[in-house]
């Protein structure tokens, strides 16, 4: 009898021991969510996290399970998406919108035990990560870029909504235009959307008809690049390589690269050592990367614009270094000065020589 | 060659039985479409039809999805049966979140509860006279109401979209184009009724003027009128009927409703204006009507059933990988069918022989 009873003890505490060994590493696979705001096939942002996605499963095999809802809505329907995500045992979720902030930390607080990436936002909590990528390096590569191919020293920019991302993004590529064309003007269209195809390519058509010939762009589709195409004109691509809408129109891609970090993100899930941090890498991580540049470059444009990319992974280059004012001529940054990160996460002026004003 | 021909009676039992078939002939066909993509169509007709009715917590979801729903069909289906073909309920919702919005926003700071119920008569004023421009223009100028209505909803957006950037926007929000949230700040939150259905203050409202909407339809003179309108203008017009007003009357009527629901929508499940505050309810509202039969209790059948599949088909797409679109498709098949169980209610397919 007593010693059935040790037994059953010995039983018991294995099965403590079990349980406890559980909590720190994972056992069978590990569940991912995704919550996109586009459809997978929108060849641009939503494409791109959903590659990502496929990334993760051929680096993990049978230890990942993955899964996604797209078209999410920013608002109610995300928090319930999330929840049910979240209450059907998945481990980590990204959540892959702006929009998706407030629901993803609702969310959050009620499911202690699942783990949330929420992209491209600014508040956290001990199971909510945030990251971004630093597109405005990008956008300076680009910008230069813009700045040498331009005959008629008019770029376009469509812009989605005027907020710190888009208005970093603006300036930077204005910047890096500026430094090899000094003559360079911005005409930007807000279109107070990330993806509306239809809305995209009016804006792309409009800037024509002021006289643009390289387009950039802040939205999701390749509409504008596809109009670019058709009026013999330039564009960069957005988020993923779009040449195959503008073969002849695209000079490079700022490409997305989200594989890695999620890969990371889900690695440290499996093996227990998750914690809340906020990312925000650039293109020395390779989060911010680049098509294939266009063979219509001249080889100076092209040497210049790897040059840049080589420097900025470096460290050597840092897009925003003064003397740099605002637009109103007072001084932003100071000979040799280099903005730091919280400045900006929140900026929310253009820097001198860009015309218009920010709308608000 | 084919040809329809109306049928001197056309059974009742099978018109209040269409949608019923319309339900079952889409879990069939539907079923078809998911083996087609390799997915087992027993689990994804059990996630759409069943697993949101009975699963707690989708239950506690229901009504939240379904009460916007079912209060603008319930507007628009009075305006239909008097032949007034509002299609803008969409602008109407947003004009009407707007209106209401703007005074609790305005009020930001004040606490009685006086707030909200003023948020709401102002929603409901604003929907209704946004839907009074279509009505204006059809007495006067015998413009096109589902045109007009279907434009200003584009309006209405771009008037949204000006004001998240400008007046209405959070001045603490990092300039972010969105609103104070209203549904974390006291008298302007919609409070809630009956959790486990998801049932708010605005889901009781929206019951309350269903059965009103019953009693208007059977018991009063004006929703005699507004029949007659529908099923023979001319008779109405014998009787004494005036077009004018009931044009008038149905269209204030659905643009409050409309209103009221963009409302409760921001105060509750939303939170805040955010230029994505509208979602389509205007737009599935007109499937939910038609669904229902454009009768009140029909109305809040197909509105459950309808916002069922929208959970439901949330999540299937992650659990069985079934595309958004394949869901979109799924509640289009249902009004089809719907839509075609009618005419063969009403008319009689025959065959015509062509003469050589």
């Amino acid at each position: 009898m007593k010693f059935s009873i040790t037994l059953a003890a010995a039983a018991v505490m294995g099965l403590a021991l079990a349980g406890s060994a559980q909590a720190e590493s994972h056992e069978g696979p590990v569940k991912v969510g995704f919550i996109y705001v586009g459809t997978v096939g929108d060849n641009g942002w939503t494409y791109q996290h959903d590659q990502a996605r496929l990334e993760v499963e051929a680096e993990f095999g049978d230890r990942v399970e993955t899964s996604y809802v797209e078209a999410v809505p920013e608002g109610a329907d995300a928090e319930r998406v999330m929840s049910q995500m979240a209450r059907s045992g998945v481990d980590i979720i990204f959540t892959t919108s702006f929009g998706y902030m407030d629901p993803t930390l609702n969310v959050a607080a009620e499911f202690p035990d699942v783990v949330f990436e929420h992209a491209t936002g600014y508040k956290r909590a001990d199971n909510v990560t945030t990251y971004s990528a630093r597109f405005y390096e990008g956008r300076y590569v680009i910008g230069e870029i813009a700045g040498a191919m331009t005959e008629s020293n008019k770029i376009g920019y469509i812009a989605s909504f005027p907020i710190p991302e888009v208005v970093r993004g603006i300036n930077a590529a204005y910047l890096g235009a500026k430094s090899i064309n000094p003559d360079v003007e911005f005409k930007v269209v807000w279109v107070y959307t990330w993806l509306d195809p239809g809305k995209e390519a009016d804006a792309a058509n409009a800037l024509i008809e002021q006289g643009v010939d390289v387009i950039m762009q802040h939205t999701d589709t390749p509409s504008a690049m596809t109009i670019a195409e058709d009026k013999g004109i330039f564009a960069f691509g957005q988020a993923s390589d779009m040449a195959a809408f503008g073969p002849n129109a695209q000079l490079t891609s700022i490409l997305d690269d989200w594989g890695p970090y999620y890969i990371e993100r889900v690695q440290a899930v499996m093996d227990g050592t998750w914690e809340s941090v906020d990312t925000w890498d650039g293109i020395a991580e390779g989060m911010v990367a680049f098509a294939p540049l266009s063979d219509k470059l001249p080889a100076d444009v092209a040497a210049r614009a790897e040059a840049t990319i080589a420097a900025i992974a470096a460290g050597e280059v840092f897009p925003f270094t003064g003397p740099i004012n605002k637009q109103d001529g007072s001084v932003w940054l100071a000979d040799g000065e280099v903005a730091d990160d919280g400045t900006l996460a929140g900026m929310n002026f253009y820097v001198e020589g860009l015309d218009g004003s920010l709308p608000n | 060659m084919l040809r329809l021909e109306q049928r001197q009676q056309s059974s009742k039992t099978m018109l209040y039985l269409t949608p019923v078939l319309a339900v079952v002939s889409t879990m069939v066909v539907g079923g078809a479409l998911f083996l087609a993509m390799g997915i087992n169509p027993f689990d994804a007709i059990y996630l759409l039809f069943i697993d949101p009715f009975i699963d707690s917590y989708n239950l506690s979801q229901l009504f939240v999805k379904a009460s916007p729903l079912i209060l603008i069909a319930m507007g628009l289906s009075i305006g239909f049966k008097a032949g007034v073909w509002n299609i803008g309920a969409e602008g109407q919702f947003v004009i009407g979140a707007l209106s209401g919005g703007a005074v609790g926003l305005a009020l930001w700071g004040s606490t009685g509860w006086w707030i909200l119920p003023l948020m709401a008569v102002a929603a409901a004023i604003g929907g209704a006279l946004w839907a009074l421009i279509p009505a204006v223009l059809k007495i006067r100028f015998n413009a096109n109401e589902i045109l007009v209505s279907l434009m200003l909803v584009y309006v209405a957006e771009n008037l949204l979209a000006q004001m998240v950037q400008g007046v209405l926007r959070n001045p603490e929000g990092m300039g972010f184009p969105e609103s104070r949230n209203l549904a974390r700040n006291d008298p302007t939150s919609l409070p809630d009724f009956f959790d486990p259905l998801g049932i708010d203050a605005g889901g009781v409202v929206m019951l309350l003027l269903l059965a009103g909407a019953f009693f208007l339809l059977q018991k009063h003179a004006l929703g005699f009128q507004i029949k007659l309108t529908g099923e023979s203008p001319r008779a109405a017009r014998f009787a004494g009927v005036k077009p004018g007003i009931i044009i008038a009357v149905t269209l204030g009527i659905s643009g409050a409703a409309a209103g009221l629901a963009g409302l409760f929508e921001l105060t509750g499940a939303a939170g805040k204006l955010t230029i994505d505050f509208p979602v389509g309810y205007g737009f599935t509202a007109i499937i939910v009507a038609f669904l229902g039969r454009l009768n009140p209790i029909g109305i809040l059948l197909a509105g459950v059933v309808l916002a069922g599949t929208y959970i439901g088909g949330e999540n299937a797409q992650f659990l069985l990988k079934l595309p958004a679109a394949a869901v979109t498709v799924f509640q289009g098949m249902m009004l089809f069918f719907l839509l075609g169980f009618e005419i063969l209610i009403n008319y009689r397919v025959i065959r015509v022989r062509r003469a050589a």
